[in-house]
């Protein structure tokens, strides 16, 4: 018998990973959660039929949307995570022992409930003291916050499912609004390679740029997401994310990475042209 | 606790005629002459072919609206049980035709009918139409949200007294905004006094399926409603019902809609009635609490951004406010210093955000049946964006006011008398020829035959400064007005 995962990245092209074993599935109120045993890439979770994340290639993912921020604001104390119950985001902010607080949004307890059981390497921080969960809405939690946080990391699925209002102006308006006076916010931008998820992309990049003063894209090879190959956005109100890294100070926490490096850093700004010329295309608007 | 339904709401004759009749594939020599799609493949292209498939004629299996015997009139009488009516019309030129068909019915030329001013155009056409008379009462305004409410039984009252030979009494239950008059009262008072009861319940189609709503018309023993299915019901744009109560007969209403309405019955509108009106019948209880708490929850997040009011039930005064439909989602915007039409403009531009209308006020978002809570969050955040970025004093922002109209002349003879055009400003004093309204809600500032006033110049000057959509005149612009020629012609 073989038994293969299949996800489809375009209506013609799809991505199959071979299946050892169906562990868990259920369905939510607001999703339907599957994770496999696989021999490539470990266990899998899926959301909806869409690759969240996997053991193998995690790291690259938790990593550069956690790292990135971290070595350019020079003082984060109040961190929110919105989504990411699977604990990987979580797990590298914990590192830092500079962080006084985190706050974790997720919209469904049963995703973090299945981690804890199922990936415990992911959710192996989210009983640290500093970690606060809060099962809510997302939108509705930041609209009750204003200037109370330094750091706030958008760990979001794709933007056609039910988290489509993460990739809204007035959610980037409401996350601003809740940013302290030098704050950032680093979001999961998706793919610019297909064309359903390029307008997506372009979509999300034209919002964040009327909201925040400052925005960039930096980039990751992620190879279970769709073309392998996915970008962050990095929204700030004061700092700038290579004129202000401070390679220094981050090597000096002596954290050990896989994926990031701080001459990754300023490398991951660095964009092939029909990307640089997709987002300029809606800066100008 | 509703009625229980004496037939078996489970059946939809229409759609099952015409599952029956596509499985038949009988082969067409009639019209349409796009001939299941075959004809206009881009057109089948667009739409589907499942839909243009049973855009078909009137034929024996599928029988005929203009006289139905088969499975319409079965419909209708499913619809009739589940709407708790002696009789129910499918209608597909809109709850416009269900209005007209029933003011058409019970009023003839001179008749005196007795209306709340904030009614939609579609009443004042038809007295243009039938050439009745109206008695406007004047509706409550509530002062601090600057909207018009429903009629006080004692407005009604008098106007049933000064009038007593008017022909019915005709109440929008419930309002654009979801402002209900004491309908029971105000159908006795009709009845009392021989008159008729119509209710215009564009807005209300819920009523009858929902728990905690405000009275349906049928329930109330009015004796003719005008229901849009399309707007809660979840029925396609244009088909609605016309209800009618044990008093009406109804080959009389028949011959009225054949007046105007199509031979050529769209089945792709009477089929939508048909699987809506099932749905509510079998599932409109939960389908109605859960936009309900929708709502709610809505009105309470929006409160808790500060500066707005949404508003609801805490209304309710026994009187000009008699119930609320707590379906209905209404902002009053004037405390962050926007008007609701900026508010609703912004909503558009700024966050892909489209409401149902923005007036000088208030905005109105609609909530039914195919809304999901996720989207809900989006509309409360934008708002509390629009606060953020562009909230501003509110002094100097008008209010809404109502203008107690002075009736020169009948709808229809306005309409249809000698007139001239002259700039608004000079316009003052002379009597109007044409309607004035910001569309939606489509409630006229002015209607033919009434004296313009300065204030309402004021009034449309500054609509149009807010950006408010205005329709009516025949100059697109509204820079002229029609009015007429002569005085009482």
């Amino acid at each position: 018998m073989e038994l293969w995962f299949s996800e489809f990245h375009t209506p013609d092209v799809k991505h199959s990973i071979r299946v050892n074993r169906h562990l868990f599935s259920q369905k939510t109120d607001y999703q339907q959660i599957d994770i496999y045993d696989t021999p490539e890439f470990g266990k899998v979770m899926t959301l909806d039929g869409n690759v969240l994340l996997t053991e193998r290639d995690e790291f690259i993912y938790d990593e550069m949307i956690t790292h990135v921020p971290m070595a350019v604001h020079p003082n984060v104390q109040d961190v929110l995570v919105i989504g990411a119950g699977d604990g990987g985001v979580v797990r590298e902010l914990a590192r830092y022992d500079s962080i006084r607080s985190i706050d974790l949004v997720e919209m469904d307890s049963q995703v973090v409930e299945a981690c804890r059981k199922y990936l415990p390497e992911n959710a192996c921080r989210l009983d640290d003291p500093r970690v606060h969960i809060y099962f809510d809405n997302a939108q509705r939690f930041i609209r009750r916050c204003t200037a109370r946080y330094d750091l706030i990391i958008v760990d979001s699925t794709d933007p056609f499912g039910p988290l489509e209002g993460y990739f809204t102006r007035e959610f980037y308006g409401i996350c601003y609004n809740a940013l302290r006076e030098d704050g950032i916010m680093v979001n999961q931008q998706g793919s610019p390679f297909f064309r359903h998820d390029a307008d997506a992309m372009q979509r999300c990049h034209k919002q964040i740029v009327r909201t925040f003063p400052i925005s960039r894209v930096y980039q990751a090879h992620i190879p279970t997401y769709a073309a392998g190959y996915w970008l962050f956005g990095f929204a700030s109100k004061k700092y700038h994310p290579i004129d202000n890294f401070n390679r220094d100070k981050w090597l000096a926490l002596g954290l050990d990475t896989k994926y990031y490096t701080v001459r990754l850093h300023s490398g991951a700004f660095f964009l092939p042209a029909f990307l640089e010329k997709m987002l300029e295309e809606v800066e100008k608007l | 606790m509703k009625h229980e339904y004496r037939l078996d709401q489970n059946q939809a004759p229409i759609f099952e005629a015409l599952e029956t009749f596509r499985q038949m594939r009988v082969v067409p020599f009639d019209v349409p002459g796009h001939k299941r799609g075959r004809g206009n493949p881009e057109l089948t292209q667009f739409l589907g072919e499942k839909c243009v498939s049973i855009d078909v004629n009137s034929m024996k299996p599928l029988d005929n609206l203009c006289h139905p015997i088969s499975v319409i009139r079965q419909a209708e009488e499913l619809a009739a049980d589940a709407f708790g009516a002696a009789h129910a019309f499918l209608m597909v030129g809109g709850t416009t035709s269900a209005v007209q068909s029933m003011v058409l019915s019970t009023c003839k030329r001179g008749d005196k009918i007795i209306l709340p001013r904030n009614v939609h155009r579609s009443v004042i056409n038809a007295l243009v139409l039938c050439g009745a008379i109206p008695v406007y009462v004047n509706p409550e305004v509530d002062h601090q949200l600057g909207i018009s409410l429903g009629m006080k039984r004692e407005m009604v009252a008098k106007a049933i007294r000064e009038n007593p030979d008017a022909v019915a009494v005709l109440v929008n239950n419930p309002t654009y905004y979801g402002i209900c008059s004491d309908l029971r009262a105000i159908v006795r008072m009709a009845h009392e006094a021989g008159m008729f009861c119509l209710a215009d319940e564009a807005h209300g189609t819920h009523f009858y399926f929902g728990e905690n709503m405000p009275v349906s018309a049928m329930e109330a023993g009015a004796d003719m409603a005008a229901v849009s299915m399309h707007k809660s019901g979840g029925s396609l744009t244009q088909s609605s019902f016309l209800l009618t109560g044990p008093h009406i007969s109804e080959g009389h209403v028949r011959k009225i809609i054949n007046l105007t309405q199509t031979t050529s019955g769209s089945y792709l509108l009477m089929s939508s009635l048909d699987i809506s009106r099932r749905n509510l019948a079998l599932r409109g209880k939960e389908v109605f609490r859960q936009v309900s708490a929708m709502a709610q929850y809505a009105r309470e997040e929006i409160n808790a951004v500060g500066g707005y009011y949404a508003f609801g039930e805490e209304l309710v005064n026994g009187d000009s406010i008699f119930a609320f439909d707590p379906t209905k989602l209404s902002v009053h915007t004037r405390d962050i210093g926007l008007a609701g039409i900026e508010v609703y403009d912004l909503l558009r531009d700024e966050y892909d955000i489209q409401i149902e209308f923005g007036d000088i006020g208030n905005i109105l978002a609609y909530l039914s049946i195919g809304d999901r809570p996720q989207n809900l969050e989006r509309l409360v955040s934008a708002l509390a964006e629009i606060r953020r970025r562009h909230q501003k004093d509110s002094t100097g922002l008008m209010n809404q006011e109502y203008f107690d109209p002075q009736v020169v002349t009948s709808p229809q003879e306005a309409f249809y008398a000698g007139q001239r055009s002259v700039p608004l400003a000079d316009s003052v004093g002379c009597v109007c020829s044409e309607f004035v309204m910001c569309y939606p809600p489509g409630i006229p500032i002015l209607a033919p035959g009434e004296r313009i006033t300065p204030e309402i110049l004021d009034y449309i000057r500054y609509a149009k400064a807010k950006g408010c959509s205005m329709t009516g005149p025949a100059d697109p612009d509204i820079e002229h007005i029609n009015i007429l020629e002569q005085e009482g012609v």
